[in-house]
């Protein structure tokens, strides 16, 4: 491998979360953009197939070092890591709804769940899964959440365009009418 | 269909497992049927939900009851009579069934993000921690004030500490010698009651006391008590010599 591939995967190995780009790159300021794209995807390419047990994925904006999925069982039963637990329902459907509309107040995720979403909103603000992105315009200003990059690193994906898109579910709606005033 | 459902006394539901919600429950019902979500057999669903949510105990959440209540609403008002080719007309269950289909979408996203983040799961990153356990209660929120009333309200329970205060009481001893070398000069023989009057301080008594003990001892004066209890007599002694 090249120098800065070498350079890129000490630093891919040491980090415990995915690095960006830009954190990437500003390990060596000398060189380039390009060859930093070159030197990850030499580095993807050294551990692609069925060479390594770890492999380079590209998740939540950046880059980081994943176990291969084969391997999960017998390192959970080994206990040298543990799945985390799984979300609830009530928070995947949460989730789901501010996703696709953020930014999105509770009262319209209330309104789409049919129950009432505050408890299960604060959970997943604790957990840093969405946040306070801005305020609404309607009455009482209302709290707007949405997604972040701790959401993307859960599902695995580089960012929020790998999710589905709503006209390739076999539901498919005409988008929300725009509030009116009541 | 059976699900545990915890309920106290006051009916208030604490947890659910099955169904996340009426829209939730009433998809299940539809799909179960096999009946078309955009053609409602709105009656027969209608009851369907309502002896649901009775069996499940669930007839005394709102979120619950008020579907059961726009259900039934729905379902009287496609009772109506209406005029054939009446253009006017419009579906009650229209703003149902757009609902349920929103929230059938919804659904179908939850599987695909339970599915990303299954896989994920499945892969693990470098330093992986085991997720926290639940976080504990967070740090009490409290102000200054009631701190101080608090704090105020412990520092009462404290009793007051007995304090004993030691003065020093100086005993008059040589005034009380003057008071008797004056007694001795002027008579031979007296009583106690002559050198203490009855309003005398202790310190006073302490003072003669003392004294005559000491005169005694120096041979100025001797002391004589008849009989024990009763008042002693003072005698003038002539100086002895200091053996």
């Amino acid at each position: 491998m090249s120098p800065l591939a070498k350079l890129l995967e000490a630093a891919l190995f040491a980090a415990s979360r995915p690095l960006s780009f830009e954190e990437l790159a500003s390990l060596d300021p000398d060189v380039g953009e390009q060859a930093v794209k070159d030197a990850l995807a030499e580095i993807a390419a050294a551990y692609d197939g069925d060479v390594h047990g770890v492999e380079l994925s590209e998740i939540a904006d950046g880059w980081q070092f994943l176990t291969r999925r084969e391997y999960a069982e017998t390192l959970e039963r080994a206990h040298v890591a543990l799945r985390p637990r799984r979300l609830s329902p009530a928070a995947l459907e949460t989730l789901a709804i501010i996703a696709y509309r953020q930014p999105v107040g509770r009262l319209e995720v209330d309104e789409i769940r049919g129950v009432d979403s505050g408890a299960v909103i604060d959970k997943l603000l604790e957990r840093g899964l969405i946040e306070v992105v801005t305020r609404g315009e309607g009455l009482g200003r209302p709290l707007l959440y949405g997604t972040t990059p701790p959401f993307l690193e859960i599902l695995g994906i580089k960012d929020l365009g790998e999710l589905p898109r709503l006209d390739e579910l076999s539901v498919a709606l005409r988008p929300p009418a725009p509030a009116e005033p009541a | 269909m059976t699900t545990p459902v915890i309920r106290d006394s006051t009916g208030f539901i604490v947890e659910l497992e099955q169904f996340s919600g009426p829209l939730d429950l009433l998809l299940h019902l539809i799909r179960e049927d096999e009946v078309d979500i955009t053609d409602l057999p709105i009656s027969k669903i209608a009851d369907q939900f309502l002896a649901a949510i009775h069996d499940l105990g669930l007839d005394q959440a709102a979120d619950y009851l008020e579907m059961a209540a726009r259900l039934l609403r729905i379902k009287a008002q496609m009772l109506l009579p209406r005029r054939l080719g009446d253009d006017e007309w419009e579906d009650p269950r229209a703003e149902l069934v757009r609902r349920l289909l929103e929230y059938q979408q919804i659904r179908e996203l939850v599987s695909w993000l339970e599915a990303a983040a299954g896989a994920r799961a499945e892969r693990f990153g470098r330093g992986y921690a085991a997720p926290a356990p639940d976080a504990p209660e967070p740090p009490l929120v409290i102000e200054l004030n009631d701190l101080l009333a608090a704090a105020e309200r412990v520092a009462a329970l404290i009793p007051e500490p007995m304090l004993h205060r030691v003065v020093p009481r100086p005993l008059d001893v040589e005034g009380a010698t003057a008071r008797i070398m004056a007694l001795l000069e002027a008579r031979t023989e007296f009583a106690w009651s002559d050198i203490v009057g009855t309003g005398s301080s202790v310190v006073d008594v302490l003072s003669a006391f003392i004294s005559l003990l000491e005169l005694a001892r120096r041979g100025s004066l001797s002391l004589h008590q008849g009989e024990p209890f009763t008042p002693f007599v003072i005698r003038r002694e002539s100086p002895r010599e200091a053996a």
